[in-house]
């Protein structure tokens, strides 16, 4: 039986980072995924195509809408989705195919086929070749997360969809509509409304992104519905239904019934801890009542050597934060001192403009009690914004009133999950609004406005009244 | 036939690079999958590798600019054999040294974020001086506020208050709402050191509490053959001394000191014993604590208590001392936290005692109480060896025959 140092299962960005920074360091790796390339979800079917989707698809509205305005005579615009969705292909060959080579630069042995523990020390793995028993100094569950499933409409693959299949229609839907206001389901609304398809967002919360302070919420969603998107809030969804031929959402809100027929129903109301068929009862690593993998402050189940990490624990369901509980992991297993900040998440949305936050808004300081300072910044007045066609949105800073120092950070606007790694970066350190405010940002760019919310939270922006 | 090296395939957009760096030079030996040269793209940075092993022979010079596929050495297998067996090591540490020269070791700039040294400059705090909440214990901006902010506090506040009061009285009689006088350079020390202890050091307090009746018992039982014996009154005071002595004894930790970077371990015992005085609170020092008897401690602290009040007392009565002892409770204090004396790194307080009822054996009984606090700098105590330590002192005195047997 091969026996390993670690034995990473899942080979998404947090298990294959996990395996990388253990192999770095000197360990035995096996790397263990089902699916024919590696990269997980996150760069199969997740982030990385869907955001080769929404950049073709800002090019198309960026020909089609604006090149005009810029003096840029255009014929007519359309869009050819075969080659949309071979561009986006090959986006993903490329990544998936960069991960399997540092695999082998680093020498971890990538074992394609479903795990199972059979014991709390052995692993089999049902490959092409029939079953192979692996044992390891440790296991690290990274398996990951899948679509949540709605109860009374399950999916089919054709009309009720997940992430999974709206990141490859094969031709624009006349309508779809999508349900669940978060990152995923208005990302893919935007890609197809961008493409021509008629959009409703049916949210059961009062609001999209529930998490987002209600200015950034208010500002996005007249934003979403200049570009086409019809969105509506405070909607339960209690079914689906065929009126003459068509297929029609049904839902209700305040004892209302609503209708919202559409080709295509995409559900995007969250993603579920992935632990099916992964014998996780037999190895005695214990589940919560969310079926999430229970793990402590270090990621170790309450299995001895078995540790978890990613979407299948408990915290946000991102690449980023699996990425760093991977190294995290993986540093500890080989007796160094892994660090992860589970506060200082950062999260975004990318549509146009794209929607980011880090740590506290000003609407959760507020209710949680905590004395803020704000500090806000429009695109509006920042010259790079104006040259650049990018003046929708705006910075926000949250700040300790007593302190100073940057609580949290929310940005609307284009470029914000690029803008918003700063202000990460300075909250890392303990850094202060002022901090920000006095490192210099290159001129003209659209980063000033950062510095700008940071200056503003002691009412000391320059660009601003 | 010596094999050749060229310059990799890129990807598809990629047909030109600069060879920015070779890490060989013309003849040396290289051994399989060692690095031979760096290669700049527009769009990465890679390096190549030696494919066999064998003695290489340089093509292009680094900096020029090479096509894919272009051969840019060639490496003679045999040869390797003929080379010393010296010369790979060598070459090899070259090697690897290019690719990572050693930084200089300190940054040229002063260390802190741009608001922390914008509010050092302003207020001259020193950051250096400020227990960092950052990453790592950098010192955040909220940390160089509070350090700005912190009002200079009485060591033990209790006895200050009376010491300043009294002069003070009169003024009000004149009728003004404040009057204004110079502090006396004593005060300004104390000012001075109080304000210093606060900055530099992390202060934390430890109480705990003490039943007095042991100590008031032996008191009693012998206060008269004392006196008669060594002229002067057995206090509490040379009981907490000793006891400190022996805790100090079992915790050397405490009985440390911060210089610059590096730790100092006292091996000595002389505590300071703080003595209220009509020009403000004193602290002179009494050497040698371990090698003193009960009645030898009464004897040093009257005496340099009779000095201090009659301001014969000299600066080096003052200096030296590993430990603080400060009794609020003269004057009625029931719970303080005193401020360590720096560079020591702790200090005792004791204070009134009052009979409360506490539970012993399942009963509620009266007892004489004593709260006592331990300030302590946390930057070389632990919380385990502070709360230790007076727990320690606590046995000592609860139980006055440890103080005889030495446990």
């Amino acid at each position: 039986m091969d026996s390993y140092d670690v034995v990473v299962i899942g080979a998404g960005p947090g298990g294959y980072v996990c395996a990388f920074r253990a192999a770095q360091l000197g360990l035995k790796v096996a790397l263990v995924d089902k699916r024919a390339t590696l990269g997980g979800t996150c760069l199969n079917v997740g982030c990385i195509p869907s955001k080769a989707l929404l950049y073709s698809s800002e090019q198309l509205v960026f020909a089609r809408d604006h090149a005009v305005a810029h003096g840029i005579q255009v014929g007519p615009v359309s869009a050819d989705i075969a080659t949309l969705m071979k561009r986006k292909e090959a986006v993903v060959t490329r990544l998936v195919g960069g991960v399997a080579t540092l695999a082998k630069a680093r020498k971890v042995a990538v074992l394609k086929g479903e795990a199972s523990f059979t014991s709390p020390t052995v692993l089999a793995v049902k490959g092409a070749d029939g079953v192979v028993p692996v044992t390891a100094k440790n296991f690290v569950v990274a398996t990951g997360s899948a679509p949540v499933e709605l109860p009374f409409m399950k999916f089919d693959g054709k009309t009720v969809v997940s992430s999974d299949e709206a990141i490859a229609f094969e031709k624009v839907p006349s309508s779809l509509v999508v349900v669940g206001g978060g990152a995923i389901g208005l990302e893919l609304g935007s890609v197809w409304a961008r493409l021509g398809s008629s959009v409703t967002v049916v949210e059961f919360l009062p609001k999209i992104l529930a998490t987002y302070d209600d200015d950034i919420v208010r500002s996005f969603s007249r934003l979403l519905q200049k570009q086409g998107l019809k969105i509506e809030v405070g909607a339960k969804v209690t079914g689906l239904k065929s009126a003459g031929g068509q297929t029609v959402l049904t839902a209700e809100r305040d004892g209302a019934a609503l209708e919202f027929p559409g080709e295509k129903v995409l559900v995007a109301v969250g993603r579920r801890p992935y632990t099916e068929g992964l014998g996780l009862a037999k190895a005695g690593v214990a589940l919560d009542e969310k079926g999430r993998v229970k793990v402590d402050s270090r990621l170790r189940t309450g299995a001895p050597g078995i540790w978890a990490i990613g979407d299948v624990v408990a915290g946000p369901m991102l690449a980023h934060k699996a990425e760093e509980d991977g190294i995290a992991v993986a540093e500890w297993i080989a007796g160094k001192a892994g660090h992860v900040d589970w506060d200082l998440v950062p999260a975004i949305v990318y549509t146009d403009p794209e929607v980011a936050s880090v740590g506290l808004g000003e609407d959760a300081a507020k209710a949680k009690g905590v004395t803020v300072n704000v500090g806000r910044f429009n695109f509006a007045a920042n010259g790079r914004a104006i040259a650049n066609d990018s003046t929708d949105g705006f910075v926000k800073i949250v700040a300790d009133a007593k302190t100073d120092r940057i609580l949290g950070a929310q940005i609307l606007g284009r470029g914000a999950g690029e803008l918003i790694s700063e202000v990460v970066t300075h909250m890392e350190y303990g850094g202060s609004a002022e901090d920000l405010g006095r490192t210099i940002h290159a001129h003209p760019t659209m980063s000033e406005a950062v510095k700008e919310a940071g200056l503003a939270v002691s009412k000391s922006a320059i660009h601003a009244i | 036939m010596p094999l050749e090296v060229k310059i990799p395939p890129m990807g598809e957009s990629i047909s030109t690079g600069i060879l920015a760096k070779w890490h060989v030079k013309n003849g040396d030996a290289v051994k399989k999958d060692q690095p031979l040269f760096e290669l700049e793209t527009d769009k990465i940075t890679s390096e190549g590798t030696a494919e066999a092993a064998g003695t290489i022979a340089l093509k292009v010079e680094a900096g020029a600019e090479v096509k894919i596929g272009q051969v840019v050495a060639s490496i003679e297998a045999g040869a390797a054999a003929a080379a010393p067996a010296a010369a790979p090591a060598p070459a090899d540490k070259k090697a690897s040294a290019a690719p990572f020269p050693k930084t200089a070791s300190k940054p040229p700039f002063a260390p802190g974020s741009p608001a922390v040294r914008r509010i050092a400059e302003e207020t001259g705090v020193n950051p250096a001086d400020v227990a960092g909440t950052g990453k790592a214990g950098r010192v955040t901006k909220g940390d160089m506020l509070s350090a700005a902010e912190k009002p200079a506090v009485p060591a033990t506040p209790a006895p200050a208050p009376v010491a300043a009061a009294k002069p003070s009285a009169p003024a009000a009689a004149s009728g003004e709402r404040q009057t204004r006088r110079k502090m006396t350079p004593l005060r300004q020390k104390i000012a001075e050191r109080l304000v210093s202890a606060q900055h530099s050091a992390a202060l934390l307090t430890t109480f705990n509490e003490v039943d007095m009746s042991p100590v008031m018992a032996l008191r009693s039982k012998y206060q008269e053959e004392f006196v008669k014996k060594n002229g002067l009154k057995l206090g509490f005071m040379s009981f907490f001394v000793k006891a400190v002595v022996h805790a100090l004894r079992e915790v050397p930790s405490i009985n440390t000191q911060i210089d610059g970077d590096t730790l100092v371990q006292n091996h000595y015992y002389d505590i300071g014993v703080a003595v209220s005085t009509d020009k403000g609170l004193m602290v002179p020092v009494i050497r040698n604590c371990d090698t003193l008897g009960m009645a030898g401690i009464e004897k040093a602290i009257t005496d340099s208590a009779t000095r201090a009040r009659e301001g014969k007392i000299t600066l080096a009565d003052f200096e030296g001392g590993v430990f603080t002892i400060t009794n609020g409770g003269t004057f009625g204090s029931l719970l303080s936290t005193p401020i360590i004396n720096p560079p020591q790194s702790a200090i005792l307080g004791m204070h009134a005692i009052n009979d409360r009822p506490v539970a012993i054996a399942g009963q509620v009984v009266i007892r004489p109480m004593m709260y006592v606090a331990l300030t302590y700098d946390h930057r070389l105590i632990d919380g385990r060896e502070a709360v230790s330590f007076l727990v320690k002192v606590k046995q000592e005195i609860e139980d006055p025959a440890r103080l005889l047997l030495g446990l």
